[in-house]
């Protein structure tokens, strides 16, 4: 049972992780990933309202295939998703400031960012269960967390090189993307070793 | 943000708003919006044509509708409300994909719905529909959603020559020639999309292509277009009411004052 949880965190983070392998997110991995500092409390922010997302979304799910409209999972999810993130940031600057203070800026930013949509359809079609669920979320916002903390040190570099004229800036940016998601590249199989799953 | 030009005082013509979308304002290579379905359909020409399609079907409807709706909307609930539009689109959409054409539904899988939170519509639907007639907005719909079929149609044309060897799933490349498997996978299409931004800015600047580029050059900030992750109000990086010169300072400094309230607090 633990290794099944186990099993999904792992594969959520490293094989599918969900901005290199899955494409989601890319705004604002290519956006806020330019100072650690962002880069980190972006990828915190995200995380954390995957978890509550799919927390709230799941359900909803059940209900609407209770109810015959799963035609409405699209409509139902977003408007969900961006009243979730409104509510979490006033109970945020009202009751933990502290962590507003490092969470709560980024989470306007993300009321309409895809993983977050995206995770939350992406358990549903797999069907995983209420528990499972939440664990897939976690690690698919550890997974940005990840990429988002490695790519802003690697950006660091791409930042000072001096490219030909025509790839400066996003052209450049783009293919250190490429070089960083191909080391993800090795991290396939590693969950069925480890797991057997 | 280098120097703005003051915009036209004379309406452009639905021909002219139709041709920005497709190369000067192309959504994709030069706004650098909608990266995500960019990315990650573009693993064979069928479904980056697929998902162009249907991202352009979603973007005319909604911008239409929005635009036959402006004046009804109020202002301060504009943005739940074209979420709402856009999300009713793409749900038709999906029941049309997933009625006759299950297996683009198949490989699309979890883009189709996230054209709702595809920048391009929004954006659009923010910036160019709730201020123009429906006319006009049909036309911005079409020439965007075109020029993202285009960008996406030609992205994934690379991607499956080089990484299958075929196109449009017919054999192109011979035999004693190894695809480069790496191009269908992820970190080719990072790759493939940088070379590209490089190739539309390369023919931008290109003296040749230079008189047919209307001169409101979108300049070095449309890289700052993608570094904005608020997907998305306004889409361009021309226009007055955007931000994203400022907005990574402007998150710094909301980080130093939410902590240093928060250290006050403390005390």
């Amino acid at each position: 049972m633990m290794a099944q949880y186990a099993s999904i965190l792992f594969s959520m983070i490293l094989v599918n992780n969900f901005v290199l392998v899955k494409f989601l997110g890319i705004c604002p991995f290519l956006g806020v990933s330019k100072k650690f500092d962002s880069a980190v409390g972006m990828g915190a922010a995200v995380t954390l309202v995957m978890v509550l997302a799919i927390a709230v979304t799941w359900p909803i799910q059940q209900l609407l295939v209770a109810w015959g409209l799963e035609y409405l999972q699209t409509i139902a999810f977003i408007l969900v998703i961006a009243t979730l993130v409104q509510l979490l940031e006033m109970a945020l600057k009202r009751y933990v400031p502290a962590l507003h203070a490092s969470l709560g800026v980024f989470l306007p930013l993300i009321t309409t960012n895809c993983a977050v949509l995206g995770v939350a359809i992406l358990v549903v079609d797999e069907g995983y269960t209420y528990p499972e669920a939440l664990v897939a979320g976690l690690g698919a916002g550890l997974g940005f967390l990840l990429a988002m903390t490695i790519f802003s040190g690697v950006r660091r570099r791409v930042e000072e090189a001096e490219p030909p004229e025509v790839f400066r800036g996003m052209p450049i940016t783009l293919i250190a993307a490429a070089i960083t998601a191909m080391s993800f590249m090795g991290f396939s199989g590693v969950i069925d070793h480890l797991f057997g799953a | 943000m280098d120097k703005r030009q003051p915009t036209a005082p004379t309406e452009p013509t639905l021909a002219q708003i139709f041709d920005r979308g497709l190369l000067e304002e192309n959504p994709a290579l030069r706004q650098m919006l909608g990266l995500c379905p960019t990315l990650a359909v573009t693993t064979a020409v069928t479904n980056g044509l697929g998902m162009g399609l249907a991202t352009t079907f979603v973007l005319v409807c909604s911008e239409v509708a929005v635009s036959l709706l402006r004046h009804a909307i109020p202002k301060t609930v504009r943005i739940p409300a074209f979420i709402t539009i856009i999300a009713s689109f793409v749900t038709l959409v999906m029941m049309l994909v997933k009625a006759y054409l299950p297996a683009l539904d198949e490989a699309l899988g979890i883009y189709l719905p996230l054209i709702v939170v595809n920048c391009i519509v929004l954006g659009r639907a923010e910036m160019f529909a709730s201020k123009h007639g429906p006319l006009q907005a049909a036309a911005d719909g079409a020439g965007m959603g075109i020029g993202f079929t285009v960008a996406l149609v030609l992205m994934s044309a690379i991607r499956e020559v080089l990484g299958a060897g075929t196109l449009l799933g017919a054999r192109v490349l011979p035999p004693f020639i190894e695809p480069m498997i790496i191009m269908v996978m992820p970190a080719g299409g990072f790759a493939v999309l940088g070379v590209l931004i490089a190739a539309s800015v390369w023919i931008e600047e290109h003296p040749r292509h230079r008189h047919r580029i209307v001169k409101r050059r979108v300049g070095p900030s449309a890289s700052l277009c993608a570094a904005c992750p608020i997907n998305c109000g306004i889409g361009d990086p021309t226009d007055d009411m955007c931000a994203k010169d400022e907005f990574v300072e402007m998150l710094e400094a909301a980080v130093t004052a939410a902590r240093k309230e928060a250290e006050e607090r403390e005390q």
